[in-house]
């Protein structure tokens, strides 16, 4: 306390502490989550009418859980997002390694790109070219074709987690070992793979969220029996507000945001940044 | 570190799926944009100009051509809500990061789990939200009207000002995020300089914290005005239908319109504006790059 007192009288001018700037955020803090609040709320409201508040009801929530065309498409989203996960993160880890082990390769910067496209591409272009592409070569596959789509734009996602990973662990282990003269193979399979498995179980869970949530591409894509739940909830909402939907909204909610804080708890401290903001790493990758 | 063969294999899978089912849909949309419509949805020969013509111009009935400005304003519109949205993030976002910065670094991993954790929840549900705030019997009227301001609800949704509330709200963390990594990475001995040299609060953000932060800024600006241009939840939902934005004409034109060719002109359209303002950061950063080099 001393210290930061005394330091405060030679130094007038402390840049870290701005006044006005904490209120500003915290006022931004709550733009960004009071909504979601008012949402769980209301979920939790037994009156039809959904602003009118009479009391605390888990009706709607067993109403949604009856609700057999909810559950068919819950169904859906979640054999969607395993499939796509699976896919999406055996492709990452390797592209991760490519990326980070190879050194600097030809084409390198071209194929990084590629890969980081479907995080600049617009949905919208996303969803029709791939509907397009899907009818053009007359792909019609059910669930294969949204398993394909989403594979395509889950892996920048699993894969910038296990590449801050990889970045993180440095080569050190990895030169120890081959200096005792361990094979490539076994070095990847004793001492990186190990070491990676926060990184994917990270990725693995931020593709699956990306899955999970993804609305327009499955809209454009999906055909009648493979509806996802985003697109399912889609439609109630286009019929109006109703506590139903509120509470399928709060349980969707909650499981993107607790399996999003779940991976960011996974991964270490240095890379939380790059895990968090995946927005950010990809920003830094294409600067 | 690997041999250069064996990077190549490991980045082939995902250079393959991205490639195939990413790229070249991109490519077969390009040629689907130069042909004519099929009446029940897909596309037929004879290859025309026609699509990126119907942009401006009716065709009459006499086949002649009259000029027609009404996609001209929602694609004028939605290039002016992206802008005004990124502008907006840009004002909202840079103190937030700045103080996110100035925090110890506890604070810090929690401050930005907070800014980033919205982006992982569905963007459906976000928008929604506002619509239970906004709407005539919603909570913002409710809250107006029980304070006594009014004695009847105000017409909050279904206007572009809610268009651009949902477009902020949505796209706000990729405004954040870089601009954060960018004063990160900011060597702090450069601000103590600036102030040993008798630089105010002023003259240091416009001096020493903006140049060095524009890379992160112009980042931060494609990552939102990109997915902001080509919306589609935010003004169906909370523009009602009265606000249509370039992404509901392009969603029109394969569900209720049935004109695959006309869709995937203006789908070229935007993203030929997303590479524009990619090439845009490109020569940002690195002119910026040269300038810190020098």
């Amino acid at each position: 306390m001393m210290t930061t007192a005394a330091r405060r009288k030679i130094r007038p001018f402390d840049w870290r502490h701005n006044p006005g700037f904490g209120i500003f955020s915290l006022a931004v803090m709550s733009f960004l989550y009071l909504p979601l609040v008012i949402l769980v709320v209301y979920s939790f409201n037994a009156n039809r009418f959904v602003t009118v508040w009479t009391g605390f009801s888990l009706h709607w929530f067993t109403r949604v859980a009856n609700n057999g065309d909810i559950r068919h498409a819950a169904w859906v989203s979640v054999l969607v997002g395993v499939l796509a996960t699976i896919c999406s993160t055996a492709i990452a880890i390797a592209a991760a390694l490519g990326f980070e082990r190879g050194g600097r390769f030809k084409g390198e910067a071209a194929a990084n790109s590629l890969v980081m496209m479907p995080l600049v591409v617009p949905e919208i272009v996303t969803a029709i070219t791939t509907l397009i592409f899907f009818s053009s070569i007359g792909f019609h596959f059910g669930v294969l074709n949204l398993v394909l789509a989403h594979t395509v734009f889950c892996v920048p996602f699993a894969m910038l987690p296990i590449q801050a990973r990889l970045n993180t662990i440095g080569t050190a282990y990895e030169d120890a070992g081959r200096d005792l003269y361990g094979g490539e193979w076994r070095i990847f399979m004793r001492i990186t793979l190990p070491l990676m498995v926060p990184g994917i179980m990270a990725g693995a869970i931020l593709a699956f969220v990306t899955s999970l949530d993804d609305f327009l591409i499955s809209f454009m894509v999906s055909s009648a029996g493979t509806t996802t739940l985003p697109v399912y909830v889609y439609g109630m909402m286009r019929l109006g507000v109703t506590p139903e939907v509120n509470a399928i909204s709060t349980i969707l909610l909650v499981i993107s945001a607790a399996l999003a804080l779940v991976a960011f708890l996974i991964s270490r401290p240095n890379e939380a940044g790059a895990a968090a903001g995946t927005a950010a790493a990809a920003a830094t990758a294409t600067t | 570190m690997l041999n250069k063969r064996s990077a190549y294999w490991l980045i082939l899978p995902a250079v393959l799926v991205i490639g195939i089912f990413g790229a070249i849909p991109l490519l077969i949309s390009l040629v689907y944009s130069f042909m004519s419509a099929n009446p029940y949805g897909g596309v037929q020969a004879p290859m025309t100009f026609g699509a990126y013509v119907q942009m401006l111009y009716d065709q009459d009935f006499d086949g002649s051509l009259i000029f027609m400005p009404d996609y001209f304003w929602i694609a004028f519109r939605s290039l002016y809500l992206a802008l005004a949205t990124t502008i907006l993030s840009l004002l909202v976002g840079f103190p937030v990061a700045w103080y996110i910065v100035c925090q110890s670094p506890t604070r810090r991993k929690i401050l930005l789990t907070l800014v980033s954790l919205p982006f992982w929840i569905n963007t459906l549900i976000r928008t929604y939200c506002w619509i239970l705030i906004l709407r005539d019997e919603g909570l913002a009227n409710k809250l107006f009207g029980w304070l006594g301001f009014i004695s009847h609800p105000l017409p909050l949704l279904y206007n572009q000002g809610s268009v651009l509330l949902g477009l902020v709200y949505t796209f706000l963390p990729f405004m954040v995020l870089p601009i954060y990594a960018t004063l990160e990475r900011l060597d702090p001995r450069l601000i103590e300089a600036s102030y040993d040299l008798y630089a105010n609060r002023y003259q240091l953000f416009r001096r020493v914290i903006w140049p060095l932060t524009k890379p992160g800024i112009a980042a931060g600006t494609v990552l939102v005005f990109a997915p902001a241009l080509g919306s589609f939840l935010q003004p169906d939902l909370l523009g009602g239908g009265k606000q249509l934005l370039i992404g509901s004409l392009i969603e029109m034109q394969f569900t209720s319109s049935r004109n695959w060719p006309f869709g995937a002109a203006l789908s070229m359209l935007v993203t030929f504006a997303v590479i524009l303002s990619l090439a845009w950061q490109r020569w940002r950063s690195k002119r910026a790059a040269r300038a810190q080099a020098a």
